[in-house]
Order: C-alpha cells, then sequence, then structure tokens
C-alpha cells in the first residue's frame, strides 16, 4: 500500500512533527517502500493466534503503597527549556 | 605493565597482586584514547580527570585494605543512552545535547558500586536508532579495522572503543541487534541478555519491549565479569524478572558436555555473503570437534522478523519520543521566531486564523528540528501503525506474528541447547553506503531482530576475517535466562580459537 502526500501530512500533525516540503516528498516514498515491505505480513494467517505484547510476560507487579521520597521540585525543573519559581512555561495552549 | 589488550580479567588479577595501579591502567586506555579517538570518535565525552580521581581512590582503599567492588580499578566505558546523574546523557540527540539526568540509571549505579572507572560516554545512533552510528548528530564513528568503514550501531562507539583498546570493557543497548551487529563488525565480543535479565531504570528508552543492556569486551570471559554486575532484578523496573544470576565469572570457564547444536539452513539460503557462510561453517566443524552435536532446525517465521520488528519498534517508539516535547527538559524552538512565523501565517489567510496554536507550533517546530531524519522517519512509521483504521492491520498483526516467532524459537530449543549462525549478512560496509535506502539499513538486522522479538540472549564472537581483512562474527542464541549456556559455548570457542585476539593496527 502507499501512502499520499496527503496521509503524510496528517501523520506529520499527529506526530507533532513539521516538515519541509523536501522532507515531505521523501518521507512519502521512503515510507510507501517500507510500508509495502511489512505488508508481507498480511500473507500469514493469524486468526488464532494471541498477540504477544510483550517479550517478558509478568503481570500484574505491584508496589507497595508507600509513598516513598521523589525529586524535590527544584531537581525536576532543571532541565526545563523555561520556567519561573515553580512551573514549566510553554507558550498560549489555546491561541490568543 | 601489559598492553592496552589485556583481558579485563587479567587486569583484575594484576590489579590484586600489585603489579598494577587503577591509575597506571587508566592512564593507558587515556592515551590511547588521545592518541587514536580524533580518527576513531568513538567517544561523545571522556572526562580523563574524574577517571584518575576515581581511579586513586581505588587504588588508595585497595591498598589499605579496605573492601572494594567486583570492578574495582577496570575503566568501562557507557553507551551514551544511559542517564548518569548530571553528566551529559545526549543518546546521540541535539534533543538531549544539554540534558543533565538528576539520577543514575541502575546499571549506571551498579558499575559505580563496584567501583568501575567510568571513562567516558560512547557514540551512538541518535536514540539507538541505526545500524552504522551514522544517524548520530555529532560525529560518525569509524571501523578500527577500515577507517573508511562504519563500525556498525547503533552501539558503534562502544564496540569500536574495544577493538581500538580505548577501555577493556563496554556497555551498550541492543534492541534489534545494536550490540552484536557492531561487536560482529568491529571485531570484539558482545551480548544482548534475555529481555527482564538487565535493568531498564535509566536507560533512554526507544521500544521498550525490546531494549536490553548488555556487555561488549574483547573475550567472553570479560563478559561473564561485566554480566555478573549487570543482571538482576531491580524494584526500579517492574518489567526486570526476578530470576537468580549465576556466578557467570566461575562457570564461564566450564566447557558444557554434550552440547547440542542447532543451525538454520534458511539463513545460509540468499543474501549471505559467501566469506560470512564459509566461517560460520568453519565455526560448526570446530564444535563438532569439541563433542558438539548438530542438527538443522527450522525458524519457519524468521524471515518476517525485520516487517514484525519494523512495525513494533516504530509503534513504541512513537510513544516513548513523544516525551521530547520542549516543554519538561531538552531542546526548545526559538519561541521568538515561532511567534513571529505563527503571525505571518495568520496575516496571509484571509480569516485571520492560524493553522494551530503556539503550544501546538511550539511542539511541532521543537520536534523537527531537534529530532534527525531517521528518528522522524520511525515516529511516523509508528504514528502511522497505530493511527485509526490501520491499528489491526500493522501492529496488531505484528504482535501475533511476534508470537509466532517467538513459538519457533521453544520449538527449537526443545531439540537444541543453542543456536547457531551469522549475526550480519555482510561485513562492515562504506560511509552513505545505505544512508538513502532506509530498507537496506534495516534489512542489517536480518539474523537479529528475532532474538529481542522473542526475548532471549543472544551472543556475538568473531569466528573468521575476510580477505580485506573484515571481522565477522558467529551468533549464538539461547533461551531466556540461559545466558551462562551462552557464555560457557561462546568460552569453549574462544578457547580453541584466536580471532578474538586479533587487534587492528590503528595509524
Amino acid at each position: 500500500m502507499s501512502l499520499s502526500r496527503q496521509d503524510v501530512e496528517k501523520i506529520s500533525l499527529l506526530a507533532r512533527l513539521q516538515l519541509t516540503p523536501e522532507e515531505l516528498a521523501t518521507m512519502t516514498d521512503q515510507l510507501s517502500q517500507i510500508v509495502e515491505y511489512v505488508d508481507q505480513l498480511s500473507e500469514l494467517e493469524t486468526e488464532d493466534v494471541e498477540p504477544m505484547a510483550h517479550a517478558a510476560e509478568i503481570f500484574n507487579v505491584f508496589a507497595e503503597d508507600k509513598s516513598r521520597p521523589s525529586l524535590d521540585r527544584d531537581e525536576a525543573l532543571k532541565n526545563a527549556p523555561k520556567r519561573d519559581d515553580e512551573c514549566y512555561r510553554v507558550p498560549a495552549v489555546l491561541g490568543e | 605493565m601489559t598492553s592496552i589488550h589485556t583481558n579485563a580479567t587479567d587486569w583484575l588479577q594484576q590489579l590484586a597482586s600489585g603489579e598494577c595501579t587503577s591509575r597506571e591502567i587508566t592512564q593507558l586506555y587515556l592515551d590511547q584514547i588521545n592518541q587514536h579517538d580524533s580518527t576513531i570518535q568513538a567517544f561523545l565525552q571522556v572526562d580523563g580527570e574524574a577517571a584518575l580521581e576515581q581511579a586513586d581512590r581505588i587504588d588508595q582503599r585497595r591498598q589499605a585494605g579496605q573492601p572494594i567492588g567486583r570492578l574495582a580499578g577496570l575503566p568501562v566505558a557507557v553507551k551514551d543512552i544511559l542517564c548518569s546523574l548530571d553528566q551529559p546523557t545526549t543518546c546521540g540527540s541535539r534533543q538531549l545535547e544539554n540534558f543533565r539526568p538528576p539520577y543514575d540509571a541502575t546499571v549506571i549505579a551498579r558499575l559505580k558500586q563496584e567501583d568501575a572507572v567510568l571513562i567516558g560516554r560512547t557514540n551512538m545512533d541518535e536514540f539507538a536508532m541505526g545500524s552504522s552510528t551514522e544517524n548520530s548528530a555529532f560525529q560518525p564513528t569509524r571501523n578500527p579495522w577500515d577507517t573508511d568503514r562504519i563500525p556498525g550501531g547503533s552501539s558503534g562507539g562502544a564496540a569500536a572503543c574495544i577493538a581500538a583498546g580505548m577501555a577493556p570493557l563496554s556497555i551498550g543497548t541492543d534492541t534489534g541487534g545494536s550490540i552484536r551487529q557492531p561487536a560482529a563488525l568491529c571485531g570484539v565480543s558482545g551480548m544482548k541478555p534475555t529481555y527482564g535479565r538487565v535493568s531498564r531504570y535509566g536507560l533512554v528508552a526507544f521500544a521498550s519491549s525490546l531494549d536490553q543492556v548488555g556487555p561488549l569486551a574483547g573475550s567472553v570471559e570479560d563478559l561473564a565479569l561485566l554480566m555478573e554486575v549487570l543482571a538482576g532484578h531491580d524494584p526500579l523496573d517492574s518489567t526486570s524478572a526476578p530470576v537468580d544470576v549465576p556466578a557467570y565469572r566461575d562457570t564461564v570457564r566450564q566447557p558444557l558436555e554434550g552440547l547440542r547444536i542447532g543451525w538454520v539452513p534458511e539463513q545460509f539460503s540468499s543474501g549471505l555473503d559467501p566469506e560470512i557462510e564459509a566461517a560460520v561453517r568453519e565455526s560448526i566443524r570446530l564444535y563438532q570437534s569439541l563433542g558438539a552435536s548438530v542438527e538443522e532446525i527450522s525458524l519457519p517465521h524468521a524471515q518476517y522478523g525485520i516487517a514484525t520488528y519494523y512495525i513494533i519498534a516504530p509503534c513504541e517508539a512513537s510513544g516513548n519520543l513523544a516525551r521530547y516535547d520542549g516543554v519538561h527538559y531538552g531542546y526548545r524552538t526559538n519561541e521568538q521566531a515561532m511567534l513571529a512565523e505563527l503571525q505571518e501565517q495568520r496575516a496571509a489567510v484571509e480569516d485571520g486564523q492560524a493553522p494551530e496554536t503556539p503550544l501546538v507550533r511550539m511542539y511541532r517546530k521543537t520536534r523537527s528540528e531537534g529530532f534527525g531524519s531517521e528518528v522522524k522517519r520511525r515516529i511516523m512509521l509508528g504514528t502511522y501503525a497505530l493511527s485509526k483504521g490501520y491499528y489491526d492491520a500493522y501492529y496488531l498483526k505484528a504482535m501475533k506474528v511476534r508470537r509466532l516467532i517467538r513459538q519457533d524459537y521453544d520449538q527449537a530449543f526443545q531439540n537444541v541447547d543453542i543456536l547457531l549462525g551469522p549475526v550480519t549478512a555482510s561485513p562492515a560496509f562504506r560511509f552513505g553506503e545505505k544512508t538513502d535506502d532506509p530498507l537496506a539499513m534495516y534489512l542489517e538486522d536480518l539474523y537479529t531482530v528475532t532474538a529481542n522479538l522473542a526475548g532471549i540472549a543472544g551472543i556475538s564472537i568473531p569466528c573468521g576475517f575476510t580477505s580485506n581483512s573484515l571481522p565477522i562474527g558467529l551468533q549464538l542464541q539461547a533461551p531466556p535466562f540461559q545466558e551462562e549456556r551462552l557464555l560457557r559455548a561462546a568460552h569453549m570457542f574462544q578457547q580453541a580459537t584466536d580471532w578474538h585476539l586479533r587487534r587492528p593496527e590503528l595509524s
């Protein structure tokens, strides 16, 4: 199956990427080629196969419900690109 | 004093007997790095002073008769993907160029606990996505055997630094072959442990159901030494397995009696380089001469490994890498320029509506500027495969085929103890040879990805050279948590051969 340029543009928004026109063109070709390759899986009959989401099929690993020390606020904010004394700062969320 | 290619295990003996000090050893490797890393470019960071200070501290404790760890005084290089408190941890990406983790990965904590000397941070493909280390945002690493060629990837720096004698031990990670393939192409030994064997806490996530940390070294004995420290349950990683860790460095020297080896004829059918095929077949004969029995095994779904992997890994990556949004840490686009651009676009349309909010535009620009093209490609691929209408056809289908691949292995291991085969279809290729053809690059992982999908253990050891002196790797695979068996079988091979002792001449 091949992807259209519109498909790729839509995916780039979902993926929160912004591609240049050149990148869009290359990406459309390359993704189509890769998707065509992975389409070979459709030749396998898998109706009754249980999907395997994980290699270590360990279930329900619970931690004790007990508070323990975590990073203090300053440590957690240390790597922020933009911050004030207690929060991360971001551009307008809802437009202006 | 002995050479930079001394076994870590031998260094430990010399340290214990007082023949040398950790400072001397550390200095030896730092000298080699200073002399040759401008060419090889295996390291992204080397802090010689801190390494020597650490070496001195351990020497003093040793002399004072105080207790010391199992790796006391041994230099260890670490792939730049494991969080290290307040140290650069770039993951080969602009996105994390200035990131300083607020905590140590469990693997780093264990190395420190055992008194290793952390000598430097090794280069890698960005976010471990690649098979050549060409996708590093900072520098390519060169193969020490032929500097016109790639060292493999994504743990290219980790393998090259061992081959070039810049460290006796190094840590890599393997999501689809990223330890075993560069180990093969650089002529060193490397192991991908069973999924869950080594803690992933503090490992920058690529594909969480496939990622695994493992050792690289000049010999299997040294892998055993390092594995003993890396392996074990970690309460901070709920996917780490509560399974006992054998004393690998003691048991590695015990040969396996009545070893049953399986080989997979499909792996020799098409596309395998004839010199690699000859070396692997010779390895089979060698094991037979050591008393092993050999039989043919079929892994009928292994041929679907790459297709399965390149759905599952990008799907998981697209979720994991969503965190690089320019909010909490890492790179953020220039906000002024971004707002001006939005303003301009708004002026250009009739209704004065911006195409998106400033926040969304900030995300998009940050990610587009911070990620390289391979990372973008995989995020796009994963986003597509998980998007509405495609989930069943791709992700669900791939998870089902993953089960079939695992079942093939389970069946095979009812008849044989280990599987033997090639690591790669061809030796190290030249820079740029596959950069324009992502699919060709993906096919590099043909023989290695199935171990990750199934979650089993695999090891790569040197088994020969091509006519133009490029290393050839031999892959052994074992059932989950049978690292001990792998190490013992691989050590038997290295007792009978000297491929692993050969080292390149650096100009």
